[in-house]
């Protein structure tokens, strides 16, 4: 019987969600409100769950001494509430700078290895060689150095700069476009296992029931 | 050395890369803060925020500015702040209500502060209310429909998406344009970009967002990171047009140290 009340209660609440295509209305409030409020205390009871507990809590319990080290993120963590305290309330921004700090150091090496330097090998072709026909790799060359160009904010895109700079977003075009079009395609899927929960499942449950 | 500490198979070009951009970075900044003036081209959308807050003001509705889904770990988002520290200025400036939805809860502490930063600088603390950075929730699709919700209802005349957007983008935009307010997007999210590109009145296009913050901001350390890039990008591109033409010459040792293995 449960089953059968929780497929129902999600195809309202879908509808009520959809109803926002005619136009905002209770029902579709309603939806919103229970979404983002339900929405949070989940996360909440999955954050102590899932990292709280396991990564900070239980250690600390079981083992003190040997996961004292566990004390510097809690303080960090702790620390951030100081906001609320006039007087002090710039220390919190300590532990917001050891977090940007330490991921911008660990982003800063990701993103030259796995993708400046992988591009800037992969651009670098014989003109008539490789496994790719002349054009091909002359769109490749002409795309990677054109695109750069255009994110070049030293001198003004004027002259010869300003013609590269306009291949450039000619080429960031048609990568959008290819990107839209496929993302659409995503999303339309999305749409139809809306469309099947609705006309199919909750269907079949229901006459499970009758 | 120990071993665990080195790894000679990663200290290739990534490591001389990583050390010019590096060295490039820290000169400019320098350079930056000792008074010099660093030159960095105007963009386009950065003109039309002023537009838009002046519209907001003359239609006598609010400004809605979200700093996106991610958290302080993002660059976007750091970015979206010096933004937001500009936009919270213009609002204050000309008297028009603002509102800061977040998502992410470190997000929220931070644009929070910058609201408030922003309305004393420009001299108008009295018009800082917390009630205007407030929190939703944490889950990407429940904080789009209490957005779009918002936007219904309240039918800002301006609204800024800045920094970094997922499959939310274009719930909002679309919700946004057909409320008939003027947008500003800007993202690095090369997969949400075509979105915000079709529906947004002007759209900051990965870099153009971090150029952005440091144009606004005119901070040395910003202004001199950019610039930084600026050099390390020219370099590559040499580096790309001198390896085509040695590749031609048969000499491959310019693609092959960029290869990883």
């Amino acid at each position: 019987m449960s089953e059968l009340l929780g497929v129902w209660l999600g195809a309202f609440l879908t509808l009520c969600i959809f109803s926002f295509l005619y136009k905002d209305n209770p029902f579709f409030r309603f939806a919103e409100s229970l979404f983002a409020g339900v929405s949070l205390g989940y996360y909440i009871g999955i954050v102590s769950t899932n990292t709280l507990v396991p990564n900070m809590i239980r250690p600390l319990t079981a083992d003190f001494s040997g996961n004292a080290h566990l004390l510097i993120p809690l303080l960090l963590g702790l620390n951030l509430y100081t906001r609320y305290i006039p007087r002090i309330a710039w220390m919190a921004r300590l532990s917001l700078a050891v977090y940007i700090a330490y991921y911008v150091g660990i982003f800063m090496v990701q993103k030259l290895q796995g993708e400046v330097v992988p591009q800037v090998g992969k651009t670098i072709l014989h003109p008539i060689g490789g496994n790719f026909t002349p054009v091909d790799n002359l769109i490749m060359m002409v795309g990677v150095l054109s695109v750069l160009i255009y994110f070049y904010f030293s001198i003004e895109h004027k002259r010869a700069v300003g013609v590269v700079s306009r291949v450039g977003i000619w080429f960031l075009m048609l990568g959008f476009g290819a990107a839209f079009g496929y993302t659409v395609m995503g999303r339309i899927s999305l749409l139809i296992g809306r469309m099947n929960y609705l006309f199919i499942d909750v269907v079949q449950i229901t006459s499970q029931y009758l | 050395m120990p071993e665990t500490w080195y790894d000679p198979s990663r200290c290739g070009a990534p490591l001389v890369v990583l050390l010019v951009f590096c060295f490039f970075v820290l000169l400019f900044i320098n350079l930056a803060r000792r008074g010099r003036k660093l030159f960095i081209r105007r963009i386009a959308g950065i003109a039309a925020m002023e537009e838009a807050v002046g519209r907001a003001t003359e239609l006598g509705r609010k400004v809605l500015y979200l700093p996106g889904g991610g958290t302080l770990d993002d660059i976007q988002t750091i970015a979206s702040l010096a933004v937001l520290r500009h936009v919270a200025g213009l609002t204050a400036r000309y008297t028009v209500d603002l509102d800061v939805p977040n998502k992410d809860p470190l997000t929220f502490a931070a644009t929070r502060d910058t609201v408030h930063e922003a309305y004393l600088q420009a001299g108008r603390p009295e018009l800082f209310h917390p009630e205007m950075v407030h929190y939703v929730t944490y889950d990407q699709f429940a904080f789009s429909a209490s957005v779009t919700g918002l936007m219904v209802r309240d039918k800002p005349a301006a609204i800024f998406l800045i920094g970094a957007f997922h499959a939310e983008s274009l719930l909002m935009a679309e919700t946004g344009q057909s409320v008939g307010a003027i947008q500003i997007a800007g993202t690095a999210e090369v997969t949400q970009l075509p979105f915000f590109a079709v529906v947004c009145d002007f759209t900051l296009m990965g870099e153009e967002l971090f150029a952005a913050g440091a144009y606004l901001s005119g901070e040395p350390a910003m202004v001199g990171s950019i610039k930084g890039q600026d050099f390390t990008k020219a370099g590559l591109i040499l580096y790309i047009i001198v390896g085509i033409l040695l590749e031609i010459f048969g000499i491959h040792w310019f693609r092959d140290f960029m290869t990883i293995q």
